[in-house]
């Protein structure tokens, strides 16, 4: 009987890894939209959320709470059981991507060496891209049973925008790919961290770029939110949503702003890496610690740009958005690669 | 039973499960989002052979862009199980004759082959599915297919792109 023979004390090390990692990643998602209505107050020039707890800190806490507690409506005319399946899928697609980033070195408990990164594929940055071609799926679905004009025109909308940046974020990927060599996240990450080796971003402010432009229409952000765009289809293809399943909707969308902002950390900026420091020389539980906040701090400014331009541009009209994804990006992107390649072709001699 | 055989047998009764469900649903919605399953359990497959390129392509280029696209048309055309066109009885009767005899040379074929007698899919072993042996054998065994393939894709590109075009 070798029923499940395989390393028990691995499994139970990664369901306690994906635990943490998942919950940490709801809870900085959480604080997350905390951050934006504050950020949004200092640009706006006013106090913010103030009154739950000390500086508004409980704020994030009674807003679910509140969400919780609401009273849960599905229209009759829906298709329900897919109206439930719409926000989950928007949820599990947003936190799958968790689990191929590398959040940090490897840390040493009970004479085991534990890696924390839940999965070291080797076709990690592909996992990433079709991760984030599923998330289409969640305002599709949600916007179509939702069976209401307004959320199914915003779903459509939504699913064109991903569609049409997902090609122009590919292309950026592939230069990325070319310099180096590899496509799993963690090799990438070790290789910016190598002695005498700069972080992507000098190899690929381009790519960078076109990856960055990308990132935002993919989370759905301003000044690409037009699936949300208020003014022409009243709210977006979460209209007819209520309590927790609009929460978790709205969830997502931050879950899915940390997600790519750490993607864009390990791609670009040398992922737990820590400039002007050799890990090496530290003991490797303490190397770990500080390169997890190291890659915590890049992340956080991330989101902070992205809340900057959210409060500062205003949203693109749709025609443009089409014009910019298709007409300047892709063209951008395939510049990119063509640059890359020939320019390592030249240094190869 | 080893854990790989586990996986085996529920990814394949989801998959045959899923692809029944595409024909008897009745809403095409659900058909569609059913096939997405179908392809997943066939990406499950790749990954049990250590196709893990092959799988995850699978995913995005079926299930990311294909039924997007699928779905896309239903949704807007607003399908639903009214509207569906009644078929005759003999188109039935033509459709399942057509199925089983295509079904008999499948099988037939299959029994027939040399190569494949008194073997079992190899688990875990074999590593062409894995990008990089892949690629290689895409672009020196199979250059000429692979190029000709893609000058197809091209036309098909630029085709879509004149019919779509509004003069």
């Amino acid at each position: 009987m070798t029923l499940l023979a395989f390393d028990w004390i691995l499994m139970v090390e990664k369901l306690i890894l994906i635990a943490i990692i998942v919950f940490a990643s709801l809870g900085i998602a959480l604080y997350t939209t905390f951050a934006e209505r504050k950020v949004a107050a200092i640009l706006q020039d006013r106090p913010g959320p103030n009154r739950a707890g000390p500086f508004g800190l409980l704020q994030p806490f009674a807003d679910g709470l509140k969400l919780i507690m609401k009273e849960e409506i599905i229209p009759n005319s829906s298709n329900k059981a897919l109206f439930i399946l719409g926000p989950g899928l928007a949820m599990t697609a947003a936190l799958m991507t968790c689990s191929v980033i590398p959040w940090s070195s490897h840390v040493e408990l009970f004479d085991r060496k534990i890696d924390l990164q839940i999965a070291d594929i080797n076709i990690g940055i592909l996992y990433i891209f079709g991760v984030v071609s599923l998330g289409v799926y969640g305002i599709m679905i949600g916007g179509w049973a939702s069976n209401n004009k307004f959320s199914l025109m915003a779903a459509l909308r939504g699913a064109s925008q991903a569609i049409s940046y997902e090609l122009a974020m590919g292309l950026s990927l592939i230069a990325v790919l070319m310099i180096s060599g590899s496509l799993s996240l963690k090799t990438i990450v070790d290789e910016q961290m190598a002695a005498g080796s700069l972080w992507n971003i000098a190899y690929q402010p381009l790519g960078f770029v076109i990856f960055f432009i990308c990132a935002l229409a993919e989370c759905n952000r301003t000044p690409f939110d037009l699936p949300e765009a208020e003014n022409e289809l009243n709210f977006g293809y979460h209209q007819e949503y209520s309590s927790m399943k609009l929460g978790f909707y709205l969830f997502s969308e931050y879950i899915n702003m940390i997600m790519s902002s750490a993607v864009m950390a390990c791609l670009f900026f040398g992922g737990y890496d820590i400039p002007f420091l050799n890990e090496a020389t530290l003991s490797p539980n303490f190397a770990a610690i500080l390169g997890l906040l190291a890659l915590l701090t890049k992340i956080v400014i991330f989101i902070f740009v992205f809340m900057w331009i959210r409060w500062t541009i205003p949203r693109f009209r749709y025609d443009q958005l089409m014009n910019v994804g298709w007409k300047k990006l892709i063209p951008l992107a395939l510049f990119n690669m063509l640059l890359t390649g020939a320019l390592i072709l030249w240094k190869q001699g | 039973m080893s854990i790989v055989q586990l996986l085996f047998s529920f990814l394949s009764v989801l998959a045959i499960f899923g692809a029944i469900m595409v024909l008897v649903s009745k809403n095409p919605v659900h058909s569609v989002l059913w096939l997405i399953t179908v392809f997943f359990a066939i990406s499950g497959h790749y990954v049990l052979l250590n196709a893990q390129f092959l799988a995850i392509v699978n995913l995005i280029v079926y299930a990311g862009a294909i039924m997007v696209l699928f779905l896309f048309v239903i949704m807007l055309m607003n399908l639903n199980a009214e509207a569906e066109p009644r078929k005759h009885l003999w188109m039935k009767f033509a459709g399942v004759i057509a199925g089983g005899c295509f079904l008999m040379v499948l099988v037939s074929l299959i029994r027939q082959t040399t190569e494949l007698t008194g073997k079992t899919a190899l688990m875990k072993e074999g590593n062409i599915g894995l990008i990089k042996n892949l690629g290689k054998a895409l672009f020196s065994d199979y250059v000429v297919p692979f190029e000709i393939s893609s000058v197809l894709f091209l036309s098909a590109m630029v085709g879509a792109v004149v019919i779509g075009k509004k003069d």
